[in-house]
């Protein structure tokens, strides 16, 4: 199939899901990267796959982060008061392109270029910056690759379906040190679409809706020279600690119960999570060896799979955010941890940005 | 700010030259192997407003739903509008000028983009045409070479 | 709808080439000018919109570019890649979702590269772009449509581009004032037939910000505020043979939320100044009938009578229009800052007399595929 009609599936699925036609969504927010497809406008391209005939759409890009900018722009079209029920739509099909050489040219043309080979490259400087303070070993990040691959045997939508080992993972091609091919996200197609609804409209739909408790986003960084390599993921710290005071959240992984978070490589499930606080710094590696972030732990993450089993970029964040919503709804079937009443998803992207997306069964 | 005054403004080329390549899709993929392999036009119809669409999509777009009753038609058709064009640009298909026309084949109710090349003092909207096959056919829209006008 | 306003602008002079800014360049002068026009500071703004197009910019995440020049450190900041009223359009509903101001600003450079290969990437890889078309044919499709379904001439559309290279005169910002004659336009090189060279826009530099704020933040600001009574945006048909080139329903629909939001039921009673999208110079006329100003194929007479020139009742594109500064995704939000210049009194030159309601309009996608309209109003 072809971009428009991957985006058909995913929204005709969204529909049937929350009992909705098309004739009932207000507005429609889209997004991907314009590149690795070479579709300028895919807003207007796709109009009639995602259902935008005559109705009001727009086009939402940042990179690895579009997804949850996307939802973060549903939201803000519901929370207007003008809109009442809106499609959030993220979708890529990196089979189309040479992903790698779009991506490169995300870098300044005059500054960053020449040295910027991509994604794996600028991740693996920030993962031996951590292992250099922390301490932390290639095993102890193998082990974040295995429980996202081990959780997405339970996801039937997830690309990647084969459970794999520390030594797998150690045994894996190194492809930039110390970033080896099990240790990253795989390349993939598809497609997400998720739908916002007003607090009355979103009773009629269903009677456990995930209510959004917070969004907050830091893009501040334009060249990878700027990032302070040996510190923690700034952005999201701050972004984070933002949204948790928006949301009334002191403890997080007391009082979080399941994260979807962006993790395009085994190193940030040990360095990012003590950003987020969810353990104290430099002890996120025995924090996962312990079994917290596992399923049945004290704060599982990724029951999908995560990134590093799916990674179609446009869709990617979205997924977190619809995928932690799954949790909230209790329609996680495999994959669903017991009791959710917070979720926490997390977008990243760009040059090391960060959005953070809290949702609760309660509404706020 | 003096030393503005003074600098100065240095460019850098660069080009970006990426490949693709693009999945037409089932629908899409019907459609140009049968231009290619049958030199035949398919279209197909919306179930619920009967809208025939060529080319063939997967799903209609202003009734939101999927179609599947495809149709062949013909090779002619009505020109609802046109333009001859006589600027230069690398990725037109034949030097200027030669015209665009948007060309509703007979039984069809969108219009296909696509090109006329001769006779251009004689096109007018509503003048008749006939798609002109490629001698080499490879499964792209340019199987039809271009439109005569008949 | 809560009030929120339009507190702060600022735009570029529009230019053929700027070979000695970057877009970060421009994001940066016009982001620290829009803010010292609102008399605000940094601290007041608590997001950011930019708008920008990874075609146009050669860059894959051109948001990348330009969001620090934008103010976007250490803030909330989202990305629309789309024309600038689209843009401002989320950021007025950010601002109605509980931010108290939001700072949009758009870009582009259209001197850094080929135009004709980046609207060619408009088109569908698989039906359009193997035959080479692009926004210039694409447009020229339009024209024809128009004028064949209502019997207009090249002439009809020759006085708008005669009307608003004329007006540019009075824009300091616009590229290409022209004091020419429909004999000009008609005799000027064919392009794609009936558009020839006077009847496009040129290709610009520039950028543009605003700053939309909440009641309370807009108390605070230096200026007059400029409150935002109605929005809307719509979009047809992709493919251009599913559409009636000539019969812009999008257009009538965004124009409609954007009335009904604002109260307004007598369009061309109720606007005192329209500033209007006008890529070329059919264009103008065909999203006046749009916007309801005229019945469908009553555009050209709207101009014969005088009722749209500058001393007529309904001013539209005072500014010169796109026809005379185009820098893409920019030029939506420009139009959005003439009409906020206008509610302001300070449009220095081109002010229209007394000016209580005001119209903008802004495009995406070939042809018009969308459009997005702005009803603005002052005290």
């Amino acid at each position: 199939m072809n971009g428009r009609e991957l985006i058909y599936e995913a929204v005709s699925r969204s529909l049937v899901d929350c009992e909705l036609t098309i004739e009932d969504i207000d507005a429609i927010v889209i997004g991907n990267m314009d590149h690795f497809e070479s579709i300028n406008s895919a807003d207007t391209w796709s109009v009639e796959g995602s259902g935008g005939v005559m109705k009001p759409i727009m086009k939402i890009n940042t990179g690895g982060t579009t997804g949850t900018s996307v939802a973060i722009a549903a939201y803000y079209h519901v929370a207007s008061g003008i809109f009442d029920r809106v499609l959030a739509i993220g979708w890529e099909k990196n089979s189309e392109s040479d992903t790698t050489g779009a991506i490169i040219t995300c870098s300044d043309p005059i500054w960053d270029r020449f040295s910027y080979s991509g994604a794996i490259p600028s991740l693996a400087t920030e993962a031996i910056g951590y292992l250099k303070r922390s301490g932390a070993t290639q095993e102890d990040a193998a082990r974040v690759a295995v429980r996202d691959r081990t959780h997405a045997l339970n996801n039937p939508y997830a690309h990647l379906r084969k459970p794999i080992t520390v030594q797998d993972v150690m045994e894996s091609p190194m492809l930039a040190y110390p970033i080896k091919l099990l240790d990253v996200c795989p390349r993939s197609d598809g497609a997400c679409a998720v739908v916002f609804a007003s607090e009355e409209a979103a009773r009629r739909i269903t009677a456990k809706p995930a209510w959004v408790t917070a969004c907050s986003v830091r893009h501040s960084l334009s060249w990878f020279g700027d990032f302070d390599f040996d510190a923690g993921l700034l952005s999201l710290a701050r972004a984070s600690r933002e949204a948790y005071e928006k949301a009334g959240i002191k403890s997080p992984p007391d009082e979080i119960d399941v994260a979807e978070l962006y993790l395009p490589y085994s190193y940030a499930g040990l360095k990012w999570i003590e950003d987020l606080g969810f353990c104290p710094q430099n002890k996120a590696p025995e924090f996962v060896w312990s079994g917290a972030t596992d399923m049945g732990g004290r704060i599982p993450i990724n029951p999908s799979g995560g990134v590093i089993s799916t990674n179609c970029i446009g869709a990617t964040a979205l997924l977190r955010v619809a995928e932690a919503a799954i949790q909230v709804m209790g329609r996680g079937g495999e994959r669903q941890v017991p009791d959710v009443v917070n979720s926490l998803a997390t977008g990243f992207g760009g040059c090391f940005w960060s959005d953070v997306f809290l949702m609760s069964s309660c509404m706020p | 700010m003096d030393w503005l005054v003074h600098t100065e403004a240095v460019t850098q080329k660069g080009q970006i030259s990426l490949p693709y390549r693009w999945w037409v899709g089932e629908t899409g993929s019907r459609f140009l192997t049968a231009l290619r392999d049958e030199g035949k036009i398919l279209g197909n119809r919306c179930p619920s407003c009967a809208t025939v669409y060529v080319p063939p999509r997967k799903n209609c777009g202003a009734c939101f739903r999927e179609i599947d009753d495809w149709l062949e038609l013909g090779d002619e058709g009505v020109v609802t509008s046109h333009t001859v064009i006589r600027f230069p640009f690398d990725l037109h298909p034949a030097p200027v000028p030669f015209a665009y026309a948007l060309i509703r084949l007979d039984g069809a109710d969108t219009a296909i983009l696509h090109v006329i090349k001769e006779n251009l003092n004689s096109l007018r909207n509503g003048a008749r045409v006939k798609a002109v096959f490629a001698e080499q056919r490879c499964g792209n829209i340019l199987d039809i070479e271009f439109f005569r006008l008949i | 709808m809560e009030k929120i306003a339009i507190v702060g602008l600022a735009q570029t002079k529009f230019e053929r080439r700027k070979p000695d800014k970057t877009y970060y360049d421009l994001v940066y002068e016009v982001t620290r000018d829009a803010l010292e026009d609102s008399g605000l500071t940094l601290a007041d703004i608590d997001n950011v919109i930019t708008v920008s197009n990874d075609f146009l910019d050669g860059r894959t995440i051109s948001s990348m570019a330009v969001g620090e020049a934008a103010g976007g450190h250490d803030k909330n900041i989202s990305t629309v890649e789309g024309d600038g009223t689209f843009g401002a359009f989320y950021g007025a509903i950010r601002v109605l979702g509980g931010f108290r101001s939001t700072l949009v600003v758009a870009h582009s450079k259209g001197s850094e590269g080929n135009v004709s290969y980046i609207s060619n990437a408009l088109f569908d890889p698989i039906y359009q772009r193997p035959l080479g078309i692009e926004s210039l044919a694409s447009a020229a499709l339009q024209a024809n449509s128009y004028m064949e379904k209502f019997g207009l001439s090249e002439i009809d559309f020759a006085k708008f581009s005669v009307k608003n290279h004329g007006n540019a005169w009075n824009n300091p910002y616009a590229q290409i004032p022209l004091t020419i004659t429909v004999q000009d336009v008609l005799s000027s090189p064919k392009l794609a037939d009936p558009i020839k060279l006077l009847d496009c826009s040129p290709i610009s530099d520039g950028a543009a910000a605003i700053i939309i704020a909440d009641e309370k933040t807009a108390m605070k600001s230096a200026k007059k505020p400029v409150w935002i009574r109605g929005i809307g945006h719509c979009c047809e048909e992709y493919f251009l043979g599913d559409r009636d080139l000539a019969d812009p329903r999008a257009l009538r629909s965004a124009a409609k939320k954007a009335f009904e939001m604002a109260g307004i039921s007598n369009p061309s009673r109720e606007i005192r100044v329209a500033e209007v999208y006008d890529a070329f110079s059919y264009m103008e006329p065909l999203w006046l009938e749009g916007l309801g100003f005229c019945k469908p194929g009553g555009g050209p007479e709207l101009l014969d009578c005088g009722v749209i020139s500058r001393g007529g009742t309904l001013p539209v594109n005072p500014s010169g229009g796109v026809l005379s500064a185009h820098a893409v995704l920019v030029a939506g939000l420009v139009r959005l800052i003439e009409a906020a210049l206008q509610l302001r009194g300070e449009a220095q030159g081109r002010q229209v007399e007394d000016v209580h309601r005001a119209l903008a309009h802004g495009i995406n996608g070939p042809c018009g595929q969308s459009h997005c309209v702005w009803v603005l109003e002052s005290d």
